[in-house]
């Protein structure tokens, strides 16, 4: 039981059986549907998916910034073992950017044209700790340096406008890291970026987790991405979560047919190949699933029973999980 | 910054020349003598006549166009027709009662217009929004001279609250601000309202939220700043609008102000009255589109940088 209690407290983020819904006039959309990610402390996770398949809004859930008409349903969102679903929008509020703090895709329209960087990251330092405007600015400053912005003090008092895509995202990871927190939610930090600067700012994340244990969130769409960084990857679909394992197990042992269509888009320099491959048919609307598993309209191994019946995750090894059929047996699905 | 502000007012000088070219020709164009209007019918022709030669109307306009630019730029832009008195003092004159009506009738727009916006745009779509807005759009669609009727009736005539017209004291400004200033509101409170709403859409506003800001902090630090820009151009040219005279409310009013001059001069066919006011509408309101730019360039940095 003690032991137990111990492993859990390991853990700087706990989603369980989270549901999100977004109540349309259309009827309800399940944007994530009973997700369960757990994030040890200091360690990078990420979650994959094409867009549309609920990583952004299960990040959003944790944030609790779900635009009307989302909603958190049902499940439990813990952090350092403290449930967050049902506390005050005051608690909240203290968590956010102090505790939790989020980057974006969009380094260009992610910060306020109107403020310096230096203002804008100087901001979240008065509302969450109680220093003096010059000592918030001089850990401005000291954060620039950390994450690499060259000439900090100058670069204080410069505008978003003036500074290039990688340096803004290097602002908004200063301003995420600046209070320290527990956990750093990166949606998509690098697809706006080329991809030299992809590097340095994955890089830069690496080097951030390692010196103040910072546990990642890290969504991508990009399994180049995924296998430089994460230690452990949930593969997302329509709202599921399909597949997850340590990043090496699951590139080693792919089973999902939806993780191997997705390793299988990546354009290869040794194969040559007249066309890409992409995983046939479109990602279906969320309004309108099927009966059965999300995934069976496109794969290319379903029969009849995964038209009617939803897989559950069926273990394939140590921390691989696979909610496909195929898998059922407790074996890692080979093409 | 002063450089640009110095290029645009050269870029004003044709423009000025521009509206004083058009005006002086409509003017000329136009039926209805000036001569015959200020002489009665009883007067001989021959006198009329030499009346034209004195007042060098029966030049060439291209002659009358230079001597009367000749003439502005040493500050003497002719006599009223009807007055007698120079036009540059009877501008001079008026003003004063125009700058007090339009201050506080700018007043009356800001200070309920931009509020009554930013409500609307945070609790949309609720009846406070619908009220606001239905407010704004009244005051927009509704005539001037027919509020201002309304208004007299009710709050002079019937209620007593308020003199029915006149300008001495700031009692009588009320009626006349809050008609001019109606619909002024209405403008700013629908732009403000539908720029806010566009603003909050952002990413930024996303991560400030993400910061931990409260939402009223999002609102006012990081949306309002952006939002306001459009908001400010149509300030700027209704402020310069209401300087150069409200025409309707003043006559209504009996606020001897630059838009009565105005309306006076058409209905006399007061030529260098006219143009007079015209020009000095023209000058205000190239003002007031160059202090919209400067007021951006302290707003936006991205305007400031560029030049």
């Amino acid at each position: 039981m003690e032991q137990k209690i111990q492993e859990k407290t390991t853990y700087t983020l706990e989603i369980k059986n989270l549901k999100t819904q977004f109540f349309t006039s259309k009827g309800v959309v399940p944007a994530v549907d009973d997700v369960t990610i757990e994030i040890p402390k200091g360690k990078i996770i990420g979650v994959v998916g094409e867009s549309g398949c609920g990583k952004s809004m299960t990040a959003m859930s944790v944030m609790q910034l779900l635009r009307h008409p989302g909603k958190i349903v049902d499940g439990s969102i813990k952090l350092d073992g403290k449930e967050l679903i049902g506390i005050s929008a005051k608690e909240m509020r203290n968590i956010r950017g102090n505790e939790i703090s989020m980057i974006f895709q969009e380094p260009m329209t992610s910060l306020n044209p109107v403020y310096t960087v230096g203002h804008q990251v100087r901001e979240a330092i008065l509302l969450h700790q109680n220093l003096s405007k010059q000592e918030a600015k001089d850990k401005v400053i000291d954060i620039f340096r950390q994450v690499g912005i060259p000439e900090p003090e100058k670069r204080y008092n410069s505008y978003p406008h003036q500074l290039s895509g990688g340096l803004r995202q290097r602002v908004m990871i200063g301003m995420a890291m600046v209070c320290e927190p527990k956990l750093l939610i990166a949606d998509e930090p690098t697809t706006a970026l080329d991809v030299t600067i992809e590097a340095q700012i994955l890089n830069l994340m690496k080097k951030l987790r390692d010196e103040h244990g910072t546990s990642i969130l890290l969504i991508t769409h990009n399994m180049g991405v995924v296998a430089e960084v994460c230690d452990y990857v949930y593969v997302m679909y329509a709202g599921k979560v399909m597949e997850e394992a340590e990043t090496f197990e699951l590139f080693e042992h792919t089973s999902h047919p939806y993780t191997q269509g997705l390793l299988k888009s990546i354009p290869q320099l040794n194969l040559s190949a007249d066309r890409l491959y992409s995983i046939r048919g479109i990602v279906p609307n969320l309004l309108h699933l099927p009966k059965g598993c999300s995934f069976c309209t496109r794969c290319d191994y379903a029969d009849e029973r995964c038209k009617v019946n939803r897989p559950e995750h069926y273990s394939v090894g140590n921390e691989h999980k696979v909610r496909c059929f195929r898998c059922e047996r407790g074996q890692t699905a080979s093409e | 910054m002063l450089k640009n502000i110095g290029k645009r007012i050269l870029v004003s000088i044709p423009v000025l020349f521009g509206v004083v070219f058009i005006i002086f020709v409509m003017l000329r164009v136009v039926p209805g003598d000036p001569v015959a209007n200020m002489m009665k019918e009883h007067v001989k022709p021959d006198v009329m006549e030499r009346m034209r030669e004195e007042m060098g109307l029966n030049q060439p306009l291209v002659v009358q166009f230079f001597r009367y630019i000749g003439n502005a730029l040493h500050g003497d832009f002719g006599t009223s027709y009807k007055l007698g008195r120079p036009v540059g003092d009877l501008i001079l004159n008026a003003f004063p009662k125009t700058i007090k009506l339009a201050c506080c009738a700018a007043l009356v727009a800001w200070l309920i217009g931009i509020p009554a916006g930013i409500v609307s745009a945070i609790r949309q779509n609720t009846i406070l929004d619908r009220l606001f807005m239905g407010t704004a759009l009244l005051g927009v669609s509704m005539p001037v001279f027919w509020a201002a009727l309304v208004f007299q009736y009710f709050f002079a005539y019937k209620l007593k609250w308020l003199p029915v017209s006149g300008y001495e004291t700031w009692a009588h400004m009320v009626l006349p601000s809050i008609v001019l200033g109606w619909s002024s509101a209405g403008t700013i409170a629908r732009l403000t309202r539908s720029n806010l709403l566009e603003v909050m859409q952002e990413d930024f506003i996303r991560t400030a939220r993400a910061k931990g800001l409260r939402e009223t902090g999002v609102i006012l630090f990081h949306a309002l700043k952006n939002s306001m820009l459009p908001v400010i151009t149509v300030m700027a040219i209704q402020v310069a609008s209401l300087l150069s005279g409200a025409v309707i409310t003043e006559s209504i009013f009996c606020i001897p102000g630059i838009g009565r001059l105005a309306v006076d001069a058409i209905s006399d066919r007061d030529m260098p009255l006219l143009q007079g006011t015209v020009l000095f509408t023209t000058v205000l309101i190239i003002i007031g589109n160059l202090a919209a730019d400067i007021l951006y360039s302290f707003i936006d940095p991205r305007i400031r940088t560029e030049e």
